[in-house]
């Protein structure tokens, strides 16, 4: 039955019931990073008593509403529902030694009715079609298939032998070409082939292959800054609170301050009516207002996931940022953080539309000032804070820092934080020197503690006074 | 009433005759709201029904719709309760001479003298209400963290009275725009529901729904378009409200067939940025002059 297989042997089934499987699928969500509480099991235990568990849809529909809170999440939850409960169903199948049947002689089907049918499924959708003719496909190119081995490499191969194509399209009536087809429609054709390729390796090994992180499946999950994106965002949510501190502190203790008639009334009821204490109306303290100057070029490669993910971070602390990536010169960006929400997406989004190269891919820092300046300076003022994350690597090219300066001057505070450590600082291309002296603060920082630092000296720092 | 929302499938049809096709999710999960006694949060773009969810919730289970809409710097005096400091006045005036100052303390921290806010409204009625806190991403994280107590104990702690506790627990929900990371602590206090623009088919149900008249050729084509217009960059895409509306104004207007002039007269009902408009008749209008659906239609 559950004999030694080519990978180890069956997982241990664990207690019974149904209970512990749900509490398996949420440690298997909670490893891709998601947060899922106790009371969020328990809403999802109370979700499932109301609806019919004989309708999938609405089993996985309960379970996402009650675990899933972003869209971020619902992703994740979509990958691990499917491969959770497909390996749980599996299990079972092999304990129980069920086969299902198999198609023999699948050579001898036509190649080109079989393709059509396959096409034909894909642009209408059909799922259980989708999935017997998967089946069928496997049968047909099975034999070739068992020695690769790799699951991925199958199903390719598979697809480039039925000759189909994925076309985004948002009307599939649009195909033009005969062999095109749908390319999300594709994507869920290619899944149920993995998963009947899965299925017939459990079934001839009759083991369980072990459960891999997502992002061995998916190349679009970026590795590891799903973690740190959550530190980073929790560091920059203090930053938020430190500049706001920072722009209260500025003013005067009573100037221009306005009596708030109502709390004012408000609190004479303790005293019998009498207005004895005078109440003023808090001073909303003005919202800061950030730049952000982000390298992306390939020098700074190693940093700058950690430096998006900074990036990310500051747009969903501060309403009023505006963030440029720049090389050889600047391009603003702030337009896709506004439209996309998902880190993946946002670096997608610069790492392709940007426009910040211009001919030779290497950093240019002196033009970058040049440009901001042009761009924003009029719209700098002591409420402003710059913040520069980049290595100061301008390529032997004049640093301008002049032009730096003329930035500094402008705005209220002026940070810069290097992805390279202090020794390194002024070596080779490094300009450093050039601007360091017009900045409030410069920091190593490649590292959400690094980050932490730069935002506890921020808390240090005595009030600006007038420069 | 709740009886309204006893199943699954009674929900859909209770949204459906108020006038709102839920698809399966929002159908499933206002009826896990409504049995698990949960708050809602319903995140999505702008125009894609979250507001118009919970109106339909009210008409269809006959409760009342108390609507909280946020805004940056909302506070709990305007979101809870307030005193009424004038009526506590006039009272301390009148009785200063009569009665002692400790009975009159006592007296003007009455519920007589209570302003209630939409929260402190919602769990005092009578009878259940729904209860919609409208773009909860407008406001400030600290207005997440009042409202918790309210969200998950359905209670609001009064100083000067102690704890007022639910007379009847309403129905909530909390739409957002996505345009900022909402807490942990609320999010788990939630059900999630995501909208998105629906599909063609249900956009031509929804349509349909909200005019009769048009027909069914009309309608189709209509949404085609919209989808060929959401497709594109836009800084602002058409909202479903506004393929209704356009809709409406194409019976209006008497028009049998969405050609492009038909089209560029009335782009202004769905598409509203200056930039957006030079897009979309670049983008769009060119197909409607013998592109692809002219060839379709040919």
């Amino acid at each position: 039955m559950a004999g030694k297989g080519l990978y180890g042997g069956l997982p241990e089934a664990g207690p019974p019931g149904f209970a512990p499987r749900l509490l398996e699928f949420a440690d298997e969500l909670r490893r891709e990073g998601m947060a899922v509480g106790t009371s969020e099991l328990l809403d999802a235990f109370s979700a499932l008593e109301e609806v019919s568990w004989e309708n999938r849809e609405d089993f996985r529909e309960a379970l996402a509403a009650t675990l899933a809170k972003s869209q971020e999440d619902r992703r994740v939850f979509e990958l691990i529902f499917d491969r959770f409960f497909f390996r749980a169903v599996e299990r079972e199948a092999v304990e129980k030694g069920l086969r299902e049947q198999r198609y023999e002689g699948g050579e001898r089907l036509d190649l080109e009715e079989l393709r059509a049918r396959i096409r034909d499924a894909i642009r209408q959708g059909s799922d259980g079609e989708m999935r017997d003719l998967a089946r069928l496909a496997i049968a047909a190119f099975g034999r070739q298939g068992e020695g690769s081995g790799v699951i991925g490499v199958d199903v390719q191969r598979i697809r480039r032998t039925l000759g189909l194509k994925g076309e985004q399209v948002t009307d599939p009536a649009e195909l033009v070409d005969p062999d095109s087809v749908p390319r999300e429609r594709l994507r869920e054709f290619e899944r149920h082939l993995r998963r009947e390729l899965e299925r017939a390796t459990i079934e001839r090994t009759e083991s369980l292959p072990p459960a891999k992180p997502l992002r061995e499946y998916d190349r679009a999950l970026p590795s590891g800054p799903l973690q740190d994106l959550a530190a980073v965002h929790r560091v920059v949510a203090q930053m938020k609170r430190r500049l706001a501190t920072l722009s209260h502190e500025k003013r005067g203790r009573r100037k221009g301050q306005i009596v708030d008639v109502r709390r004012t009334m408000r609190a004479s009821l303790e005293t019998g009516g009498v207005p004895l204490r005078l109440r003023y109306r808090p001073k909303r303290p003005k919202r800061p207002e950030i730049y952000v100057l982000c390298d992306v070029s390939t020098s700074v490669t190693s940093a700058s996931v950690f430096f998006l993910s900074v990036l990310h971070a500051l747009h969903d602390a501060f309403r009023r940022q505006r963030s440029f990536v720049f090389v050889e010169r600047i391009s603003e960006v702030t337009d896709v953080f506004e439209r996309e929400r998902s880190f993946a997406a946002v670096s997608h989004a610069i790492a392709t539309d940007a426009g910040v190269a211009d001919v030779s891919g290497y950093t240019d820092y002196g033009r970058v000032w040049l440009e901001f300046l042009d761009q924003v300076i009029d719209e700098l003022d002591p409420r402003s804070t710059v913040i520069v994350l980049g290595d100061a690597r301008t390529n032997g090219r004049e640093p301008h820092a002049r032009a730096f300066g003329a930035v500094a001057e402008r705005a209220g505070r002026m940070f810069w934080l290097n992805p390279e450590p202090k020794l390194y600082w002024n070596y080779g291309d490094s300009v450093m020197s050039a601007y360091e002296p017009w900045c409030d603060g410069v920091f190593e920082c490649w590292t959400t503690k690094q980050l932490e630092t730069f935002v506890n000296a921020l808390a240090g720092q005595p009030a600006q006074a007038a420069r | 009433m709740t009886d309204e929302l006893h199943s699954l499938d009674a929900t859909r049809d209770a949204l459906r005759d108020a006038g709102y096709l839920a698809g399966e999710s929002t159908a499933l999960v206002s009826f896990l709201a409504g049995k698990l006694g949960k708050p809602v949060l319903v995140e999505g773009p702008a125009g894609v029904g979250k507001t118009e969810l919970a109106k339909a919730l009210s008409r269809a289970t006959e409760r009342k719709l108390i609507r909280l809409q946020c805004y940056e710097g909302l506070d709990e005096s305007k979101a809870l309760y307030e005193w009424n400091y004038r009526k506590q006045l006039l009272r301390i005036q009148t009785e200063a001479g009569d009665a002692g100052w400790q009975d009159v303390q006592e007296d003007i921290f009455g519920e007589e003298f209570l302003l209630t806010r939409p929260l402190l409204q919602a769990i005092s009625e009578e009878r259940p209400v729904v209860l919609l806190i409208d773009e909860i991403d407008k406001t400030d994280q600290e207005f997440e963290a009042m409202l918790l107590e309210v969200l998950s104990e359905f209670q609001i702690s009064i100083p000067e009275m102690g704890v007022v506790e639910a007379r009847t627990r309403p129905l909530v929900l909390l739409t957002s725009n996505n345009s900022r990371e909402l807490t942990e602590a609320l999010k788990r206090r939630c059900l999630y529901l995501w909208l998105d623009y629906p599909d063609v088919e249900r956009e031509l149900e929804i349509v349909r729904l909200h005019s009769p008249e048009i027909s069914e050729s009309m309608a189709r084509r209509l949404v085609e378009v919209v989808h060929m217009v959401r497709a594109l960059d836009l800084k602002k895409p058409p909202s479903i409200a506004e393929s209704i509306d356009w809709a409406r104004a194409l019976l209006l207007l008497g028009a049998d067939d969405i050609d492009r002039s038909v089209f560029e007269r009335t782009l202004s009902i769905i598409v509203k940025h200056r930039t957006d408009l030079d897009v979309v008749a670049e983008r769009v209008g060119v197909k409607l002059d013998g592109g692809l659906l002219g060839k379709q239609t040919g």
